[in-house]
């Protein structure tokens, strides 16, 4: 491997000679030997002394008024020390500032099963539980609605009471250029509709939490992936000042987007805490974790591409119809990201996005892994796929030819830096031997191809400031140690890690000389949160901040004392020296004892904002983001048309990281996106029972079908490292981006093996069969919507692209 | 108004060997393994996902048979063994599954983690040389979000290598990727 500086270092003088010593090396995870020992303290574990049990009483029906709440009975329950309705907690609380639209506990209105409506806290589980029994809750049923088109086609009742009309959310309309003039201009015009069912994050973790009132100030350990968020959500609901609330968030078994809003519970326990004087612990059970859900949007997708023989787009129109479930959570954003990111890996040349939101009676909706991205992503790269087949062009050429160039400015505005699609691509064409087996394997074999990106954090905070995204504090000990204090939220991705790594990279030391503190709004500054795959560019460009701080802190002590000027000094083996005569230095911690003997205490602080986007109209807050990662993944399946089940033996998939500051982690992050995609390709389904009250089908692991050891693929993995101007020391995103190609590869390798298109995921036996069926009648050989509603779009905001003139401004 | 009184009954007490060590217990005869370990002993490394018997995440050895902690009562453990993760590492030194976990990304979350080590433990001391398939067969009851389980496999193959006396590192291109 090739020896580079960082960045945002000088690259002559002390660093420009300094290898990177830890940066690119394979390196065990700060918290590993916790790990595998069981020492973790999850949010479950943690127990403190006289600590109550609390227990949720969730709604038995889709929607429905409360009529009457009698909870007299449970509070005479021996035992039971405090029982909570919605009266109790009134004001609404919503991870957007446009949609503060829950209660802790609904007030009046239960708006899908498994919605809590009264809360118990007693001095065991099973007293707690018991005592949900005994509160009587009568309601006035309404109708419910279970789908986002039995939504757009019911306006009242409505669900909520905001929103541009009925049970419409959010409607967005947003175009960059004509698209109609590009369809003209185009010599093939193809439209297309997919359906991308909802599935769920299913972390191992049980969400828990436990609180602690201590009579003027409120302890909170959660399992939440965005404690500063619950810091605020509690802080309202709760009427505390903020300096009053201390919410430090666990270590997370898992999140994958499912732990990013604040919840119903942490707020319960924490008020439940504050009623009782006593610890209160609540820990979801695993039906309740489905209830919190958060997770894919059920997607209804339209889209309609012109393209020149040689396969130029010249015009893309796309509709997404959202299934929002009962709550906003993210969903505005959802929204947005339904439409972003078409335009970061292809050229498009004119654009518009339509994106409908929808409200129904299910749990709510929101950000999982890809947040918004792989619904679209699923729909075009297929639609790319028969446009390829229409064309008589190989579809990785078609894609390779067609590239957004680097350091470039897409239809709508989303500034491009590094690009390595096109390295991915060649990578796995080769890797898969792609060219001697696409549409030349024998029936039922097939291969597949697609491609994708995304965002390494986003560009704007979910609430409006100008404050950074991401903060650092970092302390040099007289002993040599150094402690790193970061906001950032460790939910198994490596995050904590990434900070000893890069802050021992800079001041020269071992990573076992770095403590890690992080996740706790009292001891650390701000980080806003485990999501948007932002933590290694955001709280890794502070930390390297914090640190470079700290290094000229105590460069110009240790130059007088070595005598050699400021430029020569190496940090580097725990020392600092001459790097010309190197036998001519000091021990680090020599170098902090003499600059803490002229100085004081050695403390810095680092801190990262995000670069403005060049867009400037309504909505362009969604899809920026300071760098893009890509990827492209190729899979191999099995058909058997008898039955209609698909295997896949091997997917190859390449990543555009940037640069892998650990490549264990790194290749974690890839494997586990690749076998999360794979199981929203074949079975992952948040199904619900349309004629039975809309309760969710499939509350269980059991049911709810995800990939053990006997379903996942093999996975040949290629990381390409084309380091980003904006990324400490280059690196770009690896979390979620990974998962994105995987379901549409399957599908394209669907269509390979027996000559059939499932346009809707999951891809189950059934949908294969049924296609094939309809193959063999000779009619479409096809699965998938037909139609897409009539909705009453809002006039579209225009921005011209910025090859017609455009400033980034609507017009 | 009346006080009720929740169900309870008298707490049940046993001596069983937990990582090892005679252990005397008393709890409310309903109570599983998992709860008595968790609750009662504070050996919390021990997980659960779903307390149903259907995630492997409360795996422990049962007399040195991977069984489901939360499916099994405490009180059918009565002079039994009971290995859990904290009794893995002898003394300071971690088991070399602990070793190649921790070293190949094995743990990413951490929660299934103690569940597929004891499993991969318990595979490892009947079969020293299980073949991938093997590996799979016996870890197919236990469910990982993180990781896709290829790390595993690979950390389980280098343990039963090392544990074999063999000078086996992992393979570059599950470090580095593919050229």
């Amino acid at each position: 491997m090739t020896t580079t500086v960082p960045k945002s270092l000088p690259t002559e003088g002390r660093a420009g000679e300094q290898p990177l010593r830890i940066v690119g090396t394979p390196q065990r995870k700060v918290d590993a030997v916790a790990k595998v020992t069981g020492r973790t303290v999850f949010a479950d574990d943690v127990q403190l002394p006289r600590m109550l049990h609390a227990k949720l009483l969730r709604s038995t029906v889709p929607h429905g008024r409360i009529v009457s709440l009698d909870t007299s009975k449970a509070e005479s329950l021996e035992g039971v020390k405090a029982v909570l309705t919605g009266k109790d907690l009134p004001i609404p609380f919503g991870i957007l500032p446009v949609s503060q639209d829950e209660h802790a506990l609904a007030p009046d209105t239960a708006r899908f099963v498994g919605d809590p409506v009264a809360a118990v806290a007693a001095i065991t589980e099973e007293i707690a539980t018991a005592a949900l029994d005994l509160i009587d809750v009568a309601y006035e049923e309404l109708p419910a609605i279970g789908s986002a088109e039995h939504a757009v086609a019911t306006p009242t009742p409505r669900i909520h009471d905001y929103g541009p009309e009925g049970n419409l959310h959010k409607l967005v309309d947003l175009e960059f250029g004509d698209v109609e003039q590009g369809f003209a201009e185009a010599d093939l015009v193809r439209e297309d509709l997919f359906f991308y069912e909802g599935n769920t994050h299913l972390p191992m973790e049980q969400h828990a939490a436990v609180a602690d009132w201590s009579g003027d100030k409120l302890t909170l350990w959660s399992s939440t992936q965005t404690p500063h968020y619950v810091h605020r959500a509690l802080t309202k609901v709760l009427e505390l000042p903020a300096s009053h609330i201390r919410v430090i968030a666990c270590p997370n078994g898992g999140g994958f987007g499912g732990k990013s809003d604040p919840f119903n519970h942490e707020i319960v326990a924490a008020k439940l805490s504050m009623v009782t004087g006593r610890p209160v612990k609540i820990c979801l059970t695993r039906e309740e974790v489905f209830y919190c859900h958060r997770g894919r949007h059920p997607t209804l997708m339209w889209v309609k591409t012109g393209v020149t023989e040689d396969g130029a787009i010249k015009g893309m129109h796309f509709k997404t119809l959202l299934d929002g479930g009962a709550y906003g959570s993210y969903g505005v954003a959802s929204t947005y990201y339904t439409g972003a990111l078409q335009t970061v890996t292809y050229h498009v040349e004119r654009y518009r996005f339509q994106g409908a939101r929808t409200f129904t009676n299910k749990a709510p909706c929101g950000p999982k892994r890809g947040h918004g991205t792989p619904q679209p992503r699923y729909a075009l790269e297929i639609h790319l796929d028969k446009l390829a087949e229409e064309l008589d062009t190989d579809p990785a050429e078609l894609r390779l030819h067609h590239l957004v160039p680097p350091d470039s400015v897409t239809a709508n505005y989303l500034k491009v830096g590094s690009m390595g699609l096109g390295q991915c691509i060649r990578k796995v064409t080769e890797g898969a031997e792609w060219k001697d087996k696409f549409r030349k394997l024998p029936h039922g074999r097939g291969v597949g191809l697609a491609c994708s990106s995304y965002l390494s954090g986003a560009g704007l905070p979910i609430y409006w400031n100008n404050m950074p995204h991401s903060g650092v504090q970092l302390k040099c000990d007289r002993g040599g140690g150094v402690t790193v204090f970061c906001g950032s939220t460790d939910i198994g991705q490596g995050s904590d890690s990434i900070l000893a790594y890069i802050v021992a990279e800079v001041l020269g030391v071992e990573v076992g000389d770095v403590s890690v503190v992080t996740a706790d709004t009292d001891l650390t500054p701000v980080d806003l949160g485990s999501y948007s795959s932002r933590v290694t560019l955001m709280s890794g460009n502070a930390a390297l901040q914090a640190a470079e701080r700290a290094r000229e802190i105590i460069a110009p002590h240790a130059a007088q004392k070595l005598d050699v000027p400021e430029s020569r000094l190496a940090f580097a083996e725990n020392r600092v020296f001459d790097v010309e005569e190197p036998d001519t230095g000091m021990s680090f911690a020599e170098a902090v004892q003499l600059a803490e003997g002229a100085e004081g205490t050695i403390g810095t602080v680092g801190s990262y904002t995000p670069p403005r986007s060049p867009g400037r109209y309504r909505g362009a807050g969604v899809g920026p983001s300071p760098a893009y990662s890509y990827s492209a993944a190729i899979a191999e399946v099995e058909v058997d048309p008898d039955s209609g089940i698909v295997r896949v033996p091997t997917i190859w998939i390449a990543h555009d990281i940037g640069r892998s500051i650990n490549p264990v982690t790194v290749m974690g992050q890839v494997e586990g996106g690749v076998y999360m995609g794979l199981g929203e390709a074949l079975m992952e389904e948040m199904a619900y029972r349309e004629k039975r009250g809309l309760v969710h089908k499939i509350p269980s692991m059991l049911e709810y079908k995800s990939p053990t050891t006997l379903e996942m693929c093999d996975v040949v993995t290629y990381l390409i490292e084309d380091p980003d101007p904006l990324g400490p020391f280059g690196a770009k995103e690896v979390g979620q981006g990974p998962l994105l190609p995987v379901m549409p590869a399957v599908a394209n390798a669907v269509y390979d093996a027996v000559g059939v298109r499932v346009d809707e995921v999951p891809i189950t036996p059934e949908k294969v069969l049924k296609a094939l069926k309809l193959k063999a009648k000779g009619e479409e050989p096809r699965y998938g919507p037909t139609s897409f509603p009539d909705i009453r779009w809002p006039e579209p905001t225009r921005v011209p692209p910025p090859w017609e003139g455009g400033d980034g401004k609507a017009v | 108004m009346a006080s009720r009184k929740a169900k309870s009954s008298a707490n049940a007490q046993i001596t069983l060997v937990v990582n090892g060590e005679p252990t005397e217990v008393a709890f409310a005869p309903h109570k599983t393994l998992l709860e008595v370990l968790r609750e009662e002993l504070g050996l919390t490394g021990t997980k659960h996902g779903c307390e149903l018997g259907e995630c492997g995440t409360c795996t422990v050895l049962l007399d040195g048979t991977p069984v489901l902690s939360c499916l099994v009562l405490a009180l059918a453990c009565a002079g039994r063994h009971v290995e859990t993760v904290e009794g893995m590492a002898g003394g300071p030194m971690l088991h070399p599954l602990q070793q190649t976990f921790a070293d190949l990304g094995a743990a990413q979350c951490g929660y299934c983690t103690p569940g597929f080590l004891l499993a991969a433990q318990a595979l490892i001391e009947e079969n020293p040389k299980p073949t991938r398939d093997e590996i799979k067969q016996a870890l197919a009851g236990n469910l990982c979000r993180c990781t896709g389980y290829l790390k595993i496999y690979e950390a389980v193959e280098l343990a039963a290598a090392r544990m074999r006396g063999e000078e086996a590192e992992p393979a570059p291109e599950s470090i580095h990727g593919h050229d």
